[in-house]
């Protein structure tokens, strides 16, 4: 019935060939976006009229930003996943998640960094919503530093799916954070209800990378699922199989 | 109150405090301890120190808990007693509140209750001590909620100091930003009803929802 797909994934050999067909189409999508989107990005949007080409930054800053706070909610869910359901897969995506996760918020308080040098005559400023990334940054690490610490990985995972869970309320909090304090950031320019206050000339190309950035997003975080399964399925004969067959 | 195992643990660790007075007082002596350390790396100016101080006097509140955190379920889960809470029938969840409310005690309500000494030691106008002293009572709870849940999650690491103040800190930065405007605020003669209300909201929201990560937690660090 329409529940088997659930039980499949509890299957490893099952989650890895379907996460190798799935990459074969998502991959060279999301990386024939990417590039699409950064000359579309760079060379076919009009140059801001205060900014000028400094802005363009933002096809890669917002894109990451957002990418990397839904990445929290993507290890945090996996982590409650695996935590009621036991899922071994689920499990797997969590500790997967939280590196990647890191990596991207790191992005975005880089290029955050260097779109505030040109802008802002600064490159760090302790502004709300900046601060709110490097707390996510320290969430992550946080989830990643408790993994390690543990020798039985069993119970590393689970601690880290209640870390993750206990996490998650900060998020709110990060969005929350731009109505509470005001400060240099200019306030949230893409608005799901009423108008939005940038051109769409501008507007169209970030919404292609706000979805190329969360394709790559998948591709990664299943070739990090794929390679922790070969790895943490190595004596079994599958695996053994499939790393014989690449080599 | 003393029947349900929530009272238990609350009279069981308040007791086990009472008998060993010095370690109440170690929390204490750590905030005094830091707090003369600001006048000597910031210099005695009156003006500076008065300027920085609710700022300095949070940051101490939140590093006096985060350490005093790290062995609130060590012995017990050392001499096994853990593992019998676990085993028995009563509530994990209400036995983990009472480690809460033991730890704000023994923590966060003598800070609280001392909060104007320190603030008069590092020149707060008296406009703020008020708002030190209640901002304190209702974000160390906070602090105290938050302390138990690292706790439980490194109970079964041997080396789990610098690894809680990660887990922790970035956890703790809304209490402390509300908590350091509590106080900003009132020395300005803003009303701050308003951020002492989030705070109590925050407070309430620890209460009720971290006894269940730190029942959880505890599960799992004994692997049971």
């Amino acid at each position: 019935m329409a529940w088997t797909w659930f039980h499949r994934l509890g299957s490893s050999p099952w989650v890895y060939r379907f996460s190798g067909t799935l990459l074969r189409f998502l991959l060279p999508l999301a990386i024939a976006m990417i590039v699409l989107g950064c000359i579309w990005g760079i060379a076919f949007t009009p140059p801001d009229f205060r900014q000028g080409n400094s802005y363009r930054i933002i096809y890669i800053h917002v894109p990451v930003s957002v990418v990397s706070l839904a990445g929290y909610y993507v290890m945090a869910v996996a982590g409650a996943v695996s935590l009621i359901w036991r899922l071994k897969v689920a499990d797997m995506a969590m500790r997967v998640a939280a590196p990647i996760g890191a990596v991207l918020t790191f992005l975005a308080l880089l290029t955050g960094a260097v779109w505030g040098k040109p802008t802002w005559g600064t490159f760090w400023v302790w502004d709300a919503r900046i601060t709110s990334m490097v707390v996510l940054l320290f969430l992550y690490l946080g989830v990643f530093a408790l993994y390690e610490a543990f020798d039985n990985k069993t119970l590393a995972s689970k601690a880290c799916a209640i870390l993750s869970l206990v996490g998650t309320v900060n998020i709110p909090i990060i969005y929350k954070s731009v109505d509470w304090w005001y400060s240099l950031h200019q306030p949230a320019s893409i608005k799901f209800t009423g108008e939005s206050t940038i051109d769409p000339s501008m507007l169209y190309p970030l919404l292609w990378m706000i979805v190329a950035v969360y394709l790559l997003y998948a591709c990664l975080l299943l070739l990090g699922l794929r390679v922790t399964l070969l790895e943490s399925e190595a004596k079994t004969a599958w695996a053994r199989k499939v790393v014989m067959e690449v080599k | 109150m003393s029947h349900s195992v929530f009272g238990k643990i609350l009279v069981r660790q308040l007791l086990l405090a009472y008998r060993r007075p010095a370690a109440v007082l170690n929390p204490l002596f750590f905030f005094g301890v830091v707090v003369l350390l600001m006048p000597l790396g910031l210099g005695p100016k009156q003006t500076v120190l008065a300027e920085f101080a609710p700022g300095l006097l949070w940051i101490t509140a939140l590093l006096a808990a985060l350490l005093s955190a790290e062995m609130l379920f060590r012995s017990d889960y050392d001499d096994g007693g853990l593992e019998q809470l676990v085993v028995s029938d009563d509530s994990l969840y209400l036995a983990s509140l009472g480690y809460i409310v033991a730890h704000w005690c023994l923590t966060g309500l003598p800070l609280a209750l001392f909060s104007p000494v320190f603030g008069q030691l590092l020149a707060l106008p008296a406009e703020g001590y008020l708002a030190l002293a209640t901002s304190l009572a209702l974000g160390t709870f906070v602090l105290s909620a938050f302390g138990c849940v690292g706790a439980s999650l490194t109970v079964a690491l041997r080396r789990g100091g610098m690894l809680l103040s990660l887990l922790l800190l970035p956890l703790e930065v809304p209490v402390l930003i509300l908590g350091a405007g509590v106080v900003e605020r009132a020395i300005n003669g803003m009303p701050i009803d308003s951020l002492l209300s989030i705070l109590a909201g925050l407070a309430l929201l620890a209460a009720a929802l971290t006894p269940v990560a730190i029942g959880t937690s505890i599960k799992i660090s004994l692997e049971v």
